[in-house]
């Protein structure tokens, strides 16, 4: 490989991780934007969905070896329930965790964050360390599970040394149309309109007749649904689930919502693409220890520099 | 009158109750095990724990006239699912206050034996390791320059372990690698202590078997996957990729990525891959004949005399085959067991001086002494493979 088709490899390669972390940091960003929380059960939701995933596959006991068709009908049926799933889980959190504190100081919905985040963290050891051999997907212990090859690694450009597989085509095709979507329902729609009228001020939001919770509900709802899709992705892409990947993939995922400028949705995106990237270059030209040390390094200089993210506003903090 | 005796006979019983009741608590000794039953190395230890309960039951769960108590300990937490140090910290300390625990089994990683071991020896208590392999918790001038001696507060030794150490393993894995016809190896490791301690071993020995070292690096053990790193092994086109690591730094993600990347190098890991989780996490079709595995000591099923009984009863008892550390368990056992026999007393400093004796130990792992730093005489390696997704004994290295 020349230098040059090393730097294209590993652009594709930062893309594609990026484009997932991007997703999650959606998540993230949605919910801080409306109500100011950070909600750091997200990254275990993401998890639980891909348990569903591997559960729902086992269950129906489809496997890398499936024919085309049934593989099909198998995706459909996976990104139509585990975002669901996650929805209808993340509506419940907000509805029986959070909404009680929403006049609470803002430590204690945080902290019932962290509480809702560990009560994840150890269903899903409980949910990976079930004896799953009834699904033929493994043994007792909590230990990674292998998730089913379902989408290859069948090179895109024949036989050229880079690599675009369609596993990273797949990241893409669902990613970037579910970013527009949410754009789109932001920007243009009457929900999106309450969703920006209650970020901006909730009593005044309901002094005009929007139904404050169930708009932040909603919130909820399609975080969730972010967090399912992010997850089944995830799932498809590395090929490996564990009940910890939530930690490692929140943290990734929130440094990027805040890089890019928390509360902001096309700033997520440029963080979790960025974060991507640097996690690639870093890997290449430096070593792959110094990654980690890497990414925070930027993120602190870039919040020195710019408080608000690379996208955010300047807001003025409410009292 | 009546009444009046009847008074004493009853307080005089009751006297004799409570000594006969207080005896009875001093007949009871402790056997505790520290190892990390949260997480993925679960399958691993819950094997050796049987291995513990195996060896306690054979002996009708008494010793002369002790009753012999085995307490299973967690060291690890569902936040690192793995090890925490806080919890061995805790566990040691638990260990040293109950005066009733002679004998303290673990830990499983090298990393977790660092706390516990300096306490340990502080208080004097017996500890028995049936699987730390970092050679700096008993040999000196391996590792930091204040190893072993920083372990032993007490300057007496009081730490013992059954299993070869990471010298040996990474020599005879460099050594293996050459045989199999490798000559460029890319190394990573988890920067962990045992990950890197035997990657470092494998580098050292790698030029005296004229293999090539052409990357070493350490990985992150949580990231999500290593397309990134896979690119650059690519470039520097290696025939073999050697990770020091375990199953729960990632392994299986490793092997996984190289393989989507189309690379098919052999792949060959220590023995803390060496658990059935290994191959449900990599998925057996990206190891299959590709993967080699060295383990100090040979599997279960390849033990023979005293150890084929083990395997034998083993099997019986439990319905499912032993994961490979399952004997060193039951061994360490023995070994705690032994020291309590000869000691034949409730004396901790008696348990280490008898368990310090120990010459040509007739055990499962076959017949075996301690040195004076508290080290196996034994010294076998095996190189294991994987085929039709199991692993499988390869021939037995280093000699």
């Amino acid at each position: 490989m020349t230098e040059y088709e090393v730097l294209l490899q590993q652009v594709i390669t930062g893309l594609s991780n990026g484009m997932i972390i991007a997703l999650i940091a959606l998540g993230y960003t949605m919910v801080y934007g409306i109500v100011e929380l950070i909600n750091f059960a997200h990254g275990d939701l993401f998890m639980l969905g891909a348990f569903c995933a591997l559960t729902i596959l086992g269950t129906l006991g489809v496997g890398a070896d499936a024919s085309s068709a049934v593989t099909i009908s198998t995706l459909v049926l996976l990104f139509t329930i585990v975002p669901i799933f996650c929805a209808l889980v993340n509506w419940l959190v907000d509805r029986y965790a959070y909404r009680a504190l929403r006049k609470a100081p803002r430590l204690a919905p945080l902290v019932s964050a962290i509480g809702v985040s560990f009560i994840f963290l150890n269903i899903g050891l409980f949910w990976g360390g079930l004896p799953m051999e009834v699904f033929n997907q493994g043994r007792t212990a909590a230990a990674p599970k292998d998730f089913p090859l379902l989408i290859g690694n069948q090179n895109l450009f024949g036989d050229s040394v880079i690599q675009f597989t369609e596993k990273d085509l797949l990241v893409f095709v669902i990613t970037i149309p579910l970013m527009l979507l949410l754009t789109y329902i932001v920007r243009y729609t009457k929900l999106g309109k309450a969703m920006r009228a209650v970020s901006q001020n909730p009593i005044a939001a309901q002094l005009m007749g929007i139904n404050v919770n169930q708009i932040i509900g909603t919130t909820f709802i399609i975080g969730g649904a972010l967090g399912g899709f992010s997850s089944v992705i995830y799932s498809l892409y590395n090929n490996t689930i564990y009940f910890q990947m939530g930690y490692r993939v929140g943290i990734d995922a929130f440094t990027a919502a805040v890089l890019g400028g928390i509360g902001s949705l096309p700033g997520a995106v440029l963080g979790g693409l960025l974060i991507g990237l640097i996690r690639a270059m870093s890997d290449q030209y430096i070593a792959s220890q110094w990654t980690n040390v890497l990414v925070f390094s930027i993120l602190i200089l870039a919040l020195t520099f710019k408080p608000s993210g690379l996208l955010g506003r300047t807001v003025k903090e409410k009292v | 009158m009546k009444t009046y005796k009847k008074t004493t006979a009853s307080i005089f019983i009751t006297i004799i109750l409570l000594l006969v009741s207080s005896l009875h608590a001093e007949e009871t000794i402790r056997i505790v095990s520290s190892l990390p039953r949260t997480g993925s190395a679960n399958a691993q230890t819950t094997s050796m724990v049987n291995g513990i309960k195996m060896a306690i039951d054979e002996q009708g769960g008494k010793i002369a006239d002790f009753k012999i108590v085995y307490e299973d300990w967690d060291d690890a937490s569902p936040e690192r699912g793995q090890w925490d140090p806080a919890v061995e910290a805790s566990n040691a300390d638990k260990a040293i206050r109950n005066p009733e625990v002679m004998a303290y089994i673990g830990t499983y990683n090298s990393g977790a034996a660092k706390i516990s071991m300096p306490k340990l020896n502080q208080a004097g208590l017996l500890m028995v390791s049936p699987a730390n392999t970092w050679p700096g918790l008993t040999k000196t001038g391996i590792g930091e320059a204040n190893e072993p001696l920083v372990y032993r507060p007490s300057g007496k030794v009081s730490y013992f372990r059954i299993v070869p150490t990471d010298e040996i393993q990474g020599a005879v894995a460099a050594q293996w690698s050459a045989e199999l016809g490798a000559k460029r190896i890319f190394i990573l490791h988890d920067r962990e202590l045992y990950g890197k301690g035997v990657a470092e071993m494998y580098k050292r020995s790698a030029p005296k078997y004229g293999l090539d070292v052409v990357g070493f690096e350490g990985i992150d053990g949580k990231s999500s996957n290593y397309r990134s790193l896979v690119v650059k092994i690519r470039q520097k086109n290696p025939d073999l990729v050697y990770f020091g690591g375990t199953t729960q730094s990632n392994a299986g993600q490793i092997v996984k990525d190289l393989r989507s990347a189309g690379l098919k190098v052999k792949f060959m890991v220590p023995d803390g891959c060496f658990e059935n989780s290994f191959i449900d996490s990599a998925g057996k079709e990206n190891l299959e004949g590709m993967t080699y595995i060295t383990f100090g000591g040979v599997p279960a099923a390849q033990l023979t005399g005293k150890g084929k009984t083990f395997y034998e009863n083993y099997k019986k008892k439990f319905g499912i085959e032993p994961e490979s550390y399952a004997a060193y368990g039951y061994e360490a056992a023995q070994v705690a067991l032994h020291g309590i026999r000869q000691a034949n007393k409730r004396d901790r400093a008696a348990v280490i001086a008898a368990v310090a004796g120990i010459k040509d130990f007739d055990g499962v792992l076959g017949n075996w002494s301690f040195d004076k730093e508290g080290d196996t005489s034994l010294k076998t390696i095996s190189g294991n493979v994987v085929t039709n997704g199991k692993f499988e004994f390869s021939k037995l290295l280093g000699n």
